[in-house]
């Protein structure tokens, strides 16, 4: 039996050829290190993301979350769902705290998963992979299994959003959150803890809508990586990945910079530290490749 | 004007706040606000908007419903949730934006032009189609959305972008014709009928 097990909410990014595919090979090389079970959710759908608001109102938007959860207490019962994307992870948490707060909203969710013959309980928590890691391994068992620390790589812990607010990390502040730092350093890289704009918004989904705007976003937060000395940045969130890599040539375009940075995972990091290849690490799923992790990586 | 907009202008009269408390996600705080700005000096896009968050308050309490509803500002809003966790009286800010805008949009008097609204619409169609996103479709579909000369040349401008993904295989090629979506989607499509029947009949949406 593994160590720890855990009813497990991929999302619609980590699908086979989706934008963050590379994310979900790095997690499943880390946890099978760590000796963690993820039990998928059959069927989960998507959590409706940061702006299904707009048409998806408060009810179906909330129906798509509590599907998810009620799908995963009858078929992963006794276990935390843990979700790798922050959108997935924010918009599930809200809406359970929602229906724990609100008796008419917790009759009506029920009502309509009748449909389904499913049925709304609450009983799981639910947690972000990097809380999993933190809270229920802590740093001392991450460090463990480290084969080839990742020494004299410097790196910009960026947080962004929303694995960092409204809900964050337990005992971790909203200015400042230092967890990503702490979990660079133990896998033995440095972390540049003065790098400004850790918690700075991306632009979120509205690097598609509104890109002009997002673009001084992310030329913020890669300049300020530059600035520090940085070899490349790491985040927890797949659309931060995704806004603060893929775009870099249209910023140069637009700005005249010369960007080409890379962004990654910090599982990609984990994967590389405890020995993993570069393919294991979903290394080759990075635009502009990490080097310097990639040399690592093929070290015998 | 829609009947709905004019429904709700006949129900609340010249109460705003009393049609935003009742008919906007988590409205009931607006009369919370003191007025600091923290929100709208916390805000990412913040010079963006024409009236940032502090000032929404304000004209709600002062009953300037075209002018708030009709606005581009709520659509800046990223979900970064600064607004949230700064502010002093713990005003779920980014909620009652995200509401606002939800309900103007149901209304249909939000900006029709508005790209956030339209790109929106077009992602919470894709989903709840076939229940998980499918990342080439909503990008064709948000590229094409001013029209096939203007795709042409959004999809020409983004093309670098596209290559990469795909390179990395971080795009399926084939997802026009080979997204899969979830198994039961007749199941969600059930439920999520029911759920918009309900909000409806509670929010005075129904007929």
């Amino acid at each position: 039996m593994a160590r720890k097990e855990y009813s497990f909410y991929p999302g619609c990014s980590s699908e086979r050829k989706a934008s963050a595919s590379n994310y979900m090979v790095s997690v499943e090389s880390m946890c099978k290190t760590l000796d963690v079970k993820l039990n998928e959710i059959p069927d989960w759908n998507c959590c409706g993301a940061s702006i299904g608001y707009a048409e998806g109102g408060e009810l179906p938007r909330h129906i798509m979350n509590a599907r998810n959860i009620a799908i995963s207490e009858k078929e992963n019962p006794g276990q935390d769902i843990v979700a790798t994307c922050a959108a997935c992870w924010l918009g599930t948490k809200e809406t359970q705290e929602r229906i724990t707060h609100s008796g008419e909203l917790l009759a009506d969710v029920n009502e309509i998963l009748k449909e389904a013959g499913l049925k709304y309980e609450g009983k799981q928590p639910v947690r972000h992979m990097v809380e999993v890691l933190i809270e229920d391994l802590g740093y001392d068992e991450l460090a463990k299994p480290v084969k080839k620390p990742l020494e004299g790589i410097k790196i910009a812990g960026y947080v962004g959003c929303q694995t960092n607010r409204p809900f964050g990390v337990l005992g971790e502040s909203f200015e400042n959150p230092k967890y990503l730092d702490k979990l660079t350093e133990t896998m033995g890289a440095t972390a540049l803890d003065k790098y400004e704009e850790k918690v700075t918004c991306c632009g979120g989904a509205l690097a598609f809508s509104e890109p002009d705007k997002s673009y001084v976003q992310i030329k913020k937060i890669i300049e300020s990586a530059y600035d520090h000395g940085a070899d490349m940045i790491v985040t927890p969130c797949p659309v931060c990945q995704m806004n603060v890599e893929v775009y870099q040539g249209q910023i140069n375009k637009k700005f005249g910079t010369k960007f080409n940075i890379p962004v990654m995972y910090y599982s990609q990091l984990m994967t590389v530290a405890y020995g993993g290849s570069a393919k294991e690490a979903g290394l080759d799923g990075n635009i502009i490749r990490a080097t310097k992790l990639e040399e690592i990586a093929a070290k015998k | 004007m829609t009947d709905l907009n004019k429904a709700m202008v006949e129900t609340y009269r010249n109460d705003f706040l009393k049609e935003v408390e009742a008919n906007v996600e988590e409205g009931n705080w607006v009369k919370m606000c003191m007025q600091c700005g923290v929100c709208s000096g916390s805000c990412p896009f913040g010079p963006d908007w024409e009236h940032p968050p502090q000032e929404i308050f304000a004209m709600i309490r002062a009953g300037k419903r075209d002018e708030v509803l009709k606005s581009e500002s709520m659509w800046m809003c990223t979900s970064c949730y600064n607004c949230i966790v700064r502010c002093p009286r713990e005003l779920p800010i980014t909620h009652i934006m995200h509401g606002l805008a939800n309900y103007a949009h149901r209304l249909g008097i939000a900006p029709k032009m508005n790209p956030t609204r339209r790109f929106a619409k077009i992602f919470w169609d894709n989903i709840a189609k076939s229940g998980r996103v499918n990342e080439l479709e909503l990008s064709i579909r948000l590229y094409f959305m001013n029209g096939f000369m203007k795709g042409i040349k959004t999809g020409l401008e983004m093309l670098p972008v596209g290559l990469g993904m795909l390179k990395t295989k971080r795009l399926n090629p084939f997802g026009l014709f080979a997204h899969g979506g979830i198994k039961r989607k007749g199941e969600l499509h059930k439920m999520l009928k029911k759920a918009y029947e309900i909000e409806d009949k509670r929010k005075g949406f129904a007929k």
